[in-house]
């Protein structure tokens, strides 16, 4: 088996409004699959259909070979849940709350979840009430991490933690994926999911709008590009693909778009190439694509930008332009 | 000040616009009941004959008296009193301390104060628009109850002097509210704060009414010094329609201001979101008992039950010595044996005495029971059931385990007060053995409507989740007011078979029968089983 999460159109209502409208998501064994939307797009409605809390109205589901609603129990014992919210018993010690997740998932190891406490410096004999909303969350991702499973789906797991401590969340699912465990993980920060994820979805008002490789999404999306030539540029605003071109003597900032990056190169290349940047999309540009007042196929001018000055970019974001 | 006090306009708002439907059902409900005990005083008790030879035989029973208050006179007004003041007092007052902890812990506890803490809004608002809205509530209660009074003929001076007892102490359990609010680690415990002083306050006035002085004419009474101990007892002291004690009503007004000055003084000190007493330190492991789901249940349940224990212990201590003095008290008066007998199923006075008791430990045991089935939907709506569901644990395991810690739970209650009040008894009297038997089991079959109402929950649970809690208590509070208070209310036969209590066997004073046992005991695991498959096919509800 090479699927650990299969859906294919699934629908789920609550009452009169669609949360779920024809979602799909595939999501291979070993691999981290990120999983992007806005709010309310439905992600933490599919994550429920996944666990079985909720039952889909119409759809095929299918979660480590098992029906998520009938076989639940078992299925359950095989991964490991990060909530968003992460809602504790306010007289329970996060000691306490950890071992019985554990206990009730089926074990846990001792020795792995007292490093993971370290690590994720969380006091455990502190009252779930005195806890901060930070605390709260890695009292689950600790409870999760230290769950010998298959599969660990996480809910924005990182929503509350201090910079540090998202380092050692990423080394964690890190961890796990040299281990050849699955993770999906939902999340609204793009550079955890861009450092992270082997694969994204994209969904939107409960559709699946865009799934692939980081690279393979930056394809359908434009790439931004600055030149400079030996001769004066012309005729590049013209070119069909080209947007936002300010172009100075043998200087010239540009998008484009990525299929005709070829044809525009090769017009260029008239002008004698002297330096050229290339620039991908960042994920948080594709996402302002898909959910910018203009989604769907970006023609419009909408506040996407070239953004390459943007210096919080990492190294390993950007791709080769020729 | 005024800084402390701006946005309390808007927040008062706020909390009459969520309260829009609660109080205006509780108010109205309290009123309805009022005006029902009026008639049903008049219907059964409609010549001065009728009313002396009943309050004859109720100021000689301190059972009675605890339950009701003190009579003060014959006429319609004193007789409704007599009946049901007390009563509407305790209302008045779940339905101020519940509004008051609504409004400032509860608020807390879901960050939703947070926010409203970061606007324009000062310290005290929060508290001081709990406090406008509910002593609202308990003018607009005061006012309609002699309102309703006034128009079923009665004078109009007593109506608005029983009006006003029973909203001061809706007020002044308001006020213990706010504090507990403030003392304490949260809603909930603030809530139990409050319910422990309502009940206090119950069972203070109810000793101050037992040992209260008869009168020379050997049907009315004045209460024991207790009863100026406790805000119930004031309400009675006020004595509508006899006395129209209205200086009385200078204790509660004194009191309310004292404890409201105490919890914004504590409201200065605290920080949001904590209790005046720092939380301790606990353990960093888990004890094995806590690891499963019934592990989890005993541990969020059992400070409830051990709560209920020890009311409940008290009570059956109570009743088993006031045994005695029942037999003594009726010894020589045949007319209120009779009454005491018929009430109680017939047989021996104190085994009637007891029946009737025990009949009201049932009820007991039967709110606990919902108290903690309704864990269930808090546990839910609360986003606490999600990460457990997540685990190997089936939707089965998880509600049997509430499940079953409610159904022992209501199991100990009963039998520890069976066993409390046999054991009081028997020493007094001699015969240990026999009375704990009689009594351990009379209590037993107690059970029977406590896991009716085990099944109910369930089936509320599993078929309308979100009206779980107001459905719970309503079928509750219906099925006492058939079963327990039908016959003083009058109300037909038909309507009050459908309560559970009415079904139990009267031990001790009759024989147990097993057919009524049995079907209550088919209809709760009907009920349940109902539920449970119903759970386990439906979405949560989050």
């Amino acid at each position: 088996m090479t699927t650990a999460i299969s859906v294919s159109g699934v629908v789920k209502s609550f009452g009169r409004s669609r949360a779920l409208d024809g979602l799909d998501l595939s999501v291979d064994v070993g691999e981290v699959h990120g999983f992007l939307g806005p709010n309310g797009a439905g992600k933490s409605t599919t994550i429920r259909v996944l666990l079985g809390l909720l039952r889909a109205d119409a759809g095929q589901v299918s979660l480590l070979g098992g029906h998520p609603w009938r076989d639940a129990v078992a299925l359950h014992r095989r991964l490991a849940y990060v909530p968003g919210d992460v809602n504790l018993w306010p007289n329970l010690t996060g000691g306490e709350a950890i071992d019985l997740f554990g206990a009730l998932r089926g074990g846990l190891d001792r020795r792995r979840r007292d490093e993971l406490l370290e690590r994720f410096e969380l006091d455990p004999t502190k009252k779930a009430r005195t806890y901060s909303k930070g605390n709260r969350q890695k009292v689950a991702v600790v409870a999760a991490f230290a769950s010998d499973v298959e599969l660990y789906i996480l809910d924005e797991p990182t929503s509350g933690l201090d910079p540090l401590m998202e380092a050692v969340f990423q080394e964690c699912v890190r961890e796990v994926k040299r281990q050849g465990r699955t993770v999906l993980l939902s999340s609204h920060i793009f550079s955890e999911v861009e450092a992270l994820c082997d694969r994204v979805s994209i969904i939107r008002q409960g559709r699946t709008v865009e799934a692939g490789t980081l690279a393979e999404l930056r394809h359908l999306t434009r790439t931004a590009i600055s030149v400079e030539t030996a001769r004066s540029i012309d005729g590049l605003v013209e070119l069909p693909g080209v947007h936002d071109a300010r172009v100075d003597g043998t200087h010239a900032r540009f998008d484009v778009d990525s299929a005709e990056l070829d044809a525009v190169l090769q017009h260029l290349h008239r002008f004698e190439l002297r330096a050229l940047t290339s620039t991908p999309p960042s994920l948080e540009e594709l996402f302002m694509r898909h959910y910018g007042n203009d989604a769907g196929t970006g023609t419009g001018d909408d506040g996407s930008g070239s953004g390459d000055g943007d210096g919080g970019r990492g190294a390993d974001s950007r791709m080769a332009g020729v | 000040m005024g800084g402390n006090l701006t946005g309390t306009v808007r927040l008062t708002r706020l909390a009459l616009r969520r309260d829009r439907i609660q109080l205006p059902l509780w108010i109205l409900g309290t009123t309805v009941l009022s005006s029902t005990s009026y008639t049903a005083v008049r219907e059964q008790f409609p010549t001065e004959a009728d009313r002396v030879t009943a309050l004859r035989t109720a100021v000689d029973a301190p059972a009675i008296l605890m339950l009701r208050n003190a009579p003060t006179g014959t006429s319609d007004g004193d007789m409704m009193a007599f009946q049901i003041l007390a009563f509407l007092a305790v209302l008045a007052g779940f339905m101020s301390t519940l509004a008051v902890v609504r409004h400032t812990r509860q608020n807390e506890e879901t960050g939703r104060s947070e926010l409203i803490g970061s606007m324009v809004v000062g310290r005290h608002a929060s508290l001081t628009a709990a406090m406008i809205v509910t002593a609202g509530a308990n003018l607009v209660l005061a006012a309609l109850l002699a309102l309703a009074l006034i128009g079923n003929g009665l004078p109009a001076a007593g109506s608005v002097a029983f009006g006003l007892g029973v909203g001061a102490a809706g007020l002044t359990f308001a006020a213990i509210a706010a504090v507990a609010a403030q003392v304490s680690q949260g809603a909930r415990a603030a809530n139990g704060i409050a319910a422990a002083a309502i009940g206090a306050a119950y069972l203070v006035r109810g000793l101050g009414d037992a040992f209260g002085e008869v009168q020379p004419d050997g049907y009315t009474m004045t209460s024991a010094w207790p009863s100026w101990l406790s805000p119930i007892g004031w309400t009675t002291l006020v004595q509508p329609f006899a006395g129209n004690r209205w200086a009385v009503l200078v204790l509660p007004a004194v009191f309310f201001a004292a404890l409201l000055g105490t919890a914004f003084a504590l409201a200065d000190r605290r920080d949001i979101g904590m209790g005046m007493l720092a939380a301790r330190p606990g353990p960093a492991r888990a004890a094995a008992g806590l690891l499963s789901p019934l592990g989890l249940a005993w541990r969020l349940q059992r400070g409830t039950l051990f709560g209920w224990a020890v009311a409940i212990g008290l009570f059956g201590v109570t009743i088993g010595s006031l045994a005695g003095t029942v037999e003594d008290a009726f010894a020589g008066n045949e007319g209120a044996a009779r009454t005491i007998r018929e009430l109680g199923g017939g047989g021996a006075l104190s085994d009637a005495f007891f029946t009737a008791m025990l009949a009201m430990v049932g009820a007991m045991a039967a709110g606990y029971v919902v108290q903690a089935m309704l864990r269930l939907r808090s546990e839910e709506a609360g986003g606490r059931v999600e990460p457990v569901l997540a685990t190997a644990t089936g939707r089965l395991r998880w509600l049997g385990g509430h499940l079953v810690v409610a159904a022992f739970g209501a199991v100990a209650l009963l039998l520890l007060a069976g066993v409390s009040a046999g054991l009081v008894a028997g020493l007094g009297n001699g015969d240990l053995g026999d009375r704990l038997v009689d009594l351990g089991a009379a209590a037993l079959v107690q059970a029977a409507p406590a896991l009716i109402m085990i099944g109910y929950v369930v089936l509320l649970f599993g078929l309308a989740p979100r009206l779980t809690v107001a459905l719970a208590w309503l079928g509750y509070a219906v099925s006492l007011v058939f079963g327990q208070l039908g016959e003083l209310l009058n109300l037909p036969q038909a309507v009050r078979d459908v309560s559970p209590f009415s079904h139990v066997p009267a031990l001790p004073s009759a024989d147990v029968t097993a057919t009524p046992l049995v079907l209550l005991g088919v209809v709760a695991v009907a009920l349940g089983a109902a539920g449970l498959i119903l759970f386990r096919r439906r979405d949560l509800a989050l």
